[in-house]
C-alpha cells in the first residue's frame, strides 16, 4: 500500500522535486501552495500524512496545522521548515505536529519519518534498501 | 526586550534581528530547492545505472533549476549585504530611491505571507539626501509593516519616492483600508524617535488611505 502524502509549501520548484523524489519512493503525492487548498484537499480526500512549511502565504502555519487536525484528529503532521524557534516548537507539537524536521532536509530521513508516523496503518518502516528497490521500478 | 536600550536603539535592533532572520529563513529555502534537485539528479544517475536513462530535457530542466536558485540566492545575499552596510557610517549621502528598493526587496517576504502585493513606482531621477540610510531603512519598514497590517490579504500597497522642494518624500498609497482605523496608534513612540532622528515629518491621511514621509535634504549633526 502506497502512503499517501500531501505537501504543503510555497515554493513551487520545491514541490515540484520534492513529489517527484517522494513518488519515486512509492508514495502518493499531492501537492499545493496554498493554504486554503490543502485544507480542502484534506477534507476531501484521506492523506496519511501532511508535510507542510511553517512559513505560508496568507495563513499561519500553526493555524493550518490546527485546522487540519479539527478535519482529521488521526492526521500526522510533519513540519517542514527553514528554522523554528524553541516556542514555535513546542506549540506546534502542543498543536499535534508528530515532527519537525529542518531543510534542506534528507530525502531518506524524512521518507523514514513519514513511513514511521505512517506504520500503525501500515507496519511498514524499511527506509534505504526498499526505498531504491522500489525508486528502480518507479522510475 | 532589550533592557537598558533607548526606544530608538530597540526599535533598530529589533528591525536587523527581524531582517536578518526572514533572509536566513530565505536561504533556507533556496538551498532547500538545490538540495532537492540535486537528489532527483542522484536519482537520475540510480535510474541510468539500472537501465532506464533519462532524456536531456529533463536533466535541463533540473540545471535551470538550479542555476535561478542560485541567482535568486545571490539577490539574497547582496541585499543582505547591502542591509549590514548600512550601518557603516551613521550619516552620509545615498539615494532614498535605494534605500527603499532595499527595504521592499527585504519586505517581500512578509508581503508574501501576508498576502499583500508591493508595487514601487519607479523613479524618474536620483533622490539624494544626507541623512542616516539605516535609520530611514528601520522607519519605512515600520510605515510598510503597518501598511501590510492594514490592508490585509489580496490588496495592494502602492510606494513611491519623489523629490518635495529640496528633500524627498515617499507615500505608501492605496491603503483603503484606514477609513476604517482612525486610531490605528501609528505612528508609535519607535516611529517618532526615528522620526526624530530624521528630521521627519510622517502623516498618515485615513480619508485617502494614504502615508507620507517628508524628508529633509540634509540633517543637522
Amino acid at each position: 500500500m502506497n502512503e499517501k502524502v500531501l505537501l504543503l509549501d510555497d515554493e513551487e520548484d520545491f514541490l515540484e522535486a520534492m513529489s517527484q523524489r517522494m513518488g519515486a519512493r512509492g508514495m502518493e503525492v499531492r501537492t499545493t501552495t496554498y493554504p486554503n487548498e490543502a485544507l480542502k484537499m484534506a477534507e476531501e480526500e484521506p492523506f496519511d500524512a501532511v508535510v507542510m512549511d511553517l512559513m505560508l502565504p496568507e495563513m499561519d502555519g500553526l493555524q493550518v496545522l490546527q485546522e487540519l487536525r479539527r478535519i482529521n484528529p488521526r492526521l500526522r503532521v510533519i513540519l517542514l521548515t527553514g528554522y523554528a524557534t524553541a516556542e514555535k516548537r513546542a506549540e506546534a507539537k502542543n498543536l499535534g505536529a508528530v515532527d519537525l524536521v529542518e531543510k534542506p532536509a534528507d530525502i531518506d530521513i524524512l521518507t523514514h519519518r513519514i513511513r514511521r508516523v505512517g506504520g500503525n496503518r501500515m507496519e511498514q518502516d524499511t527506509p534505504e534498501k526498499g526505498d531504491e528497490g522500489r525508486l528502480a521500478r518507479k522510475l | 526586550m532589550n533592557p537598558g536600550l533607548g526606544i530608538r536603539e530597540g526599535a533598530a535592533l529589533h528591525f536587523f534581528g527581524k531582517m536578518s532572520a526572514s533572509i536566513s529563513h530565505e536561504i533556507k529555502n533556496v538551498l532547500a530547492i538545490i538540495n532537492e534537485n540535486a537528489g532527483l539528479l542522484e536519482d537520475y544517475n540510480l535510474m541510468a545505472e539500472r537501465g532506464s536513462p533519462v532524456g536531456p530535457g529533463r536533466l535541463k530542466a533540473l540545471a535551470d533549476t538550479i542555476m535561478a536558485q542560485i541567482r535568486r540566492a545571490d539577490a539574497i545575499v547582496k541585499n543582505m549585504n547591502r542591509f549590514a552596510h548600512s550601518v557603516d557610517e551613521e550619516k552620509r549621502a545615498f539615494d532614498v530611491g535605494d534605500i527603499l528598493e532595499l527595504v521592499v526587496a527585504l519586505s517581500s517576504r512578509f508581503a508574501s505571507v501576508r498576502g499583500v502585493e508591493l508595487k514601487m513606482r519607479p523613479r524618474s531621477e536620483r533622490l539624494s539626501v544626507v541623512s542616516y540610510p539605516f535609520f530611514l531603512a528601520n522607519l519605512l519598514w515600520l510605515a510598510l509593516d503597518f501598511a501590510m497590517g492594514e490592508v490585509g490579504k489580496g490588496k495592494t500597497v502602492e510606494l513611491v519616492a519623489e523629490k518635495s522642494g529640496e528633500g524627498v518624500v515617499i507615500r505608501l498609497t492605496r491603503l483603503e483600508a484606514l477609513e476604517n482605523s482612525p486610531d490605528a496608534g501609528f505612528p508609535g513612540e519607535r516611529e517618532d524617535a526615528l522620526l526624530q532622528t530624521l528630521g521627519a515629518g510622517l502623516s498618515v491621511d485615513h480619508g485617502e488611505g494614504r502615508v507620507t514621509i517628508e524628508l529633509p535634504a540634509e540633517i543637522g549633526p
